[in-house]
Parts: structure tokens; C-alpha cells; sequence
């Protein structure tokens, strides 16, 4: 079950704690792993870890013409077509709305949403020929929940769903599966720098009474691409600790 | 037959998989050759990529056979 050998995958935001522990996973399944993310020595070390299968394609999410060439150049340095998109990388620029400037909200659609858009645009012609593919994106329980001082981020992950919904309508026909993961609270250098009762506050609204791994993450991942989940298509896998019900 | 229509046919009958008796000119893409809207799409992309030109939105809408093509494509390439 859930085998992904002969596959190729695309991990976005691989030099993040969630996109490594995604990538990792993907690997073990036996799939070829291209890992991408702006931090080239991060990359490189993560595929040293990795071995063989494991390539790196660095690229900043936030240069339109990079993102049009990275299936691209992950498929060069894969050298197989593309069978899985893990669109992982995100940011947060965060404020309450009077406070929050133009460049912070600009940035943080740019990079979480409209590189999404990019990316499937880019992948989906390839993956429409083979008559196979697994585009996936990481979205937040925030795009959903909603959170103070994330207008911007709860948007971009809110419209990660909706972009993802309508394109698995588009392709659905082309054997080609388009669904989101929704982490709730994960341990991650994003979730270190909150203070205890931040953590204390957070904690009380789970009902598992404990914060998601990486790997909980990267089961659902390994899930969606699989071969196994080709019936499942524009849902948002939520996985939460039971934080939020949908 | 013209060097367009040729190309247009290989690209029509690669891609839809079609009968090469059923793609003549006056063959529509829906009715007569079973493509859907995607087909089309991918098919007007495939036509821009074979002949280095640009098809917009509002001219492909008006391509539905496979002579609406090859006029479509000549008229493009005298121009």
C-alpha cells in the first residue's frame, strides 16, 4: 500500500522542518524527491541525507519567472516527468489589519498562494498528457478557522482550498487529483518561539492534548499521492488533533 | 493537401487518439472526433507550440473543426 516507487516528486519549502519531514517521507515510499526551497546548503545537505533519488532545484517563491520554470527544472534534475506537486512552502507575515502594510500582504499571497497557482499551472500540462498526477498543497486550519492578526496568511490558505477545488474539477477527468493537507498546530520553529501559555492556550483547544508531528504531516502527504487515494479528490484532509471539525 | 492541414491532422489524431479516416476538414472536434473541453485546450496549445504562434482565448472559441483550424493557422501564418 501506498508505494511510490517510479514516482517523481516536487517538495516546496523542503528547507522548512514540515516540507523535510514530507520529502523524507515521500522518499521512503520509493519515490524520487526533488527538494526545493531557497536555501541551497540546507537542500544540498538534505539530499546527502536522503541519497540517492534526491535532487535539489533551489528556487525563490516569490519570482514569478522562477516558479513558471521550476517544474522545469525539477524535471531536468530528476530526470523523469513530474508525478506529484507537494506545494509546502508558505510564510507569515503577520499583524493586526490597521498595522498591516501593503508589502506584508502582497508577500505573503505571493508566496503561499499565487506560486500555488504557478506550480499547478506549470504541472498540470505534463500531468494532463501522462494521465496521472498528484498535486497536493498545504494549507492551514487558519484558512479555515480563520486567526487574529493572519488576515493575510488565513487568506492565502483559505484560497489554496478554493484554487484547489476548482483545478480538481478541471482535471478530474485527466486521472489527476487535486487536494489540500490542513496542519493544525504542528511542533515547528513556527510553533518554538510561543511562549507557555501561548502554548498553554493552544494546547487546551486540542482534544488529542498534544501538538502534530512533521510525520503526521507527511502520512497524509504519502496518502494523497498515493496510487491508493486516486478516488479522492478536492477534499482537505484536516489533521488536527481533533482541534477543529469540518 | 496542404502542408497545414498534415500537421494538423498528426497533432489531432496523436493527441484524441483518433480514427485518421474520421479527422477530415469539416470533422468537429465534440461531435465527430469525442474531444472534450479540455481536449480543445490542450489542442490549441499544441497547434501554438507546432506553428510558433499565439492563439487568444477569443479566436480559439471559434475553432471547432479541424478546417477552422488549418484557416485559422493559415490566415496566421500569411500574415
Amino acid at each position: 500500500m501506498f508505494e511510490l516507487t517510479g514516482k517523481t516528486a516536487l517538495v516546496t519549502g523542503a528547507t522548512g522542518g514540515l516540507g523535510a519531514q514530507i520529502a523524507r517521507a515521500l522518499h521512503n515510499q520509493g519515490a524520487k524527491v526533488v527538494l526545493s526551497g531557497t536555501r541551497e546548503a540546507v537542500l544540498n545537505d538534505l539530499a546527502a541525507e536522503l541519497g540517492e533519488g534526491a535532487f535539489v532545484a533551489a528556487c525563490n517563491l516569490s519570482d514569478a519567472a522562477e516558479v513558471d520554470g521550476l517544474i522545469a527544472k525539477a524535471e531536468a534534475a530528476a530526470g523523469s516527468p513530474l508525478d506529484i506537486l507537494v506545494a509546502n512552502a508558505g510564510i507569515t507575515k503577520d499583524g493586526l489589519i490597521l498595522r498591516m502594510k501593503d508589502e506584508d500582504w502582497e508577500a505573503v499571497i505571493k508566496v503561499n498562494l499565487e506560486s500555488y497557482f504557478r506550480l499547478s499551472r506549470a504541472a498540470v500540462k505534463g500531468m494532463m498528457k501522462r494521465r496521472h498526477g498528484r498535486i497536493i498543497g498545504i494549507t492551514s486550519v487558519v484558512g479555515v478557522m480563520g486567526n487574529p492578526g493572519q488576515t493575510n496568511y488565513a487568506a492565502s490558505k483559505a484560497g489554496m482550498i478554493g484554487f484547489s477545488k476548482a483545478l480538481a474539477q478541471e482535471v478530474a477527468s485527466r486521472n489527476i487529483t487535486v487536494n489540500c493537507i490542513a496542519p493544525g498546530f504542528i511542533a515547528s520553529p513556527m510553533t518554538d518561539v510561543l511562549n507557555e501559555q501561548q502554548r498553554d492556550g493552544i494546547l487546551s483547544k486540542i482534544p488529542a492534548g498534544a501538538l502534530g508531528e512533521g510525520t503526521d504531516i507527511a502520512a497524509a502527504a504519502v496518502y494523497l499521492a498515493s496510487n491508493e487515494a486516486g478516488y479522492v479528490t478536492g477534499q482537505t484532509l484536516h489533521v488536527n488533533g481533533g482541534m477543529v471539525m469540518i | 493537401m496542404s502542408e497545414v492541414l498534415e500537421r494538423v491532422r498528426k497533432i489531432v489524431i496523436d493527441h484524441l487518439d483518433a480514427d485518421p479516416d474520421k479527422v477530415t476538414e469539416k470533422a468537429s472536434f465534440i461531435d465527430d472526433l469525442e474531444a472534450d473541453s479540455l481536449d480543445i485546450v490542450e489542442l490549441v496549445m499544441a497547434f501554438e507550440e507546432e506553428f510558433d504562434i499565439e492563439i487568444p482565448d477569443d479566436s480559439a472559441e471559434h475553432i471547432l473543426t479541424v478546417g477552422d483550424a488549418v484557416n485559422y493557422i493559415q490566415e496566421k501564418l500569411s500574415a
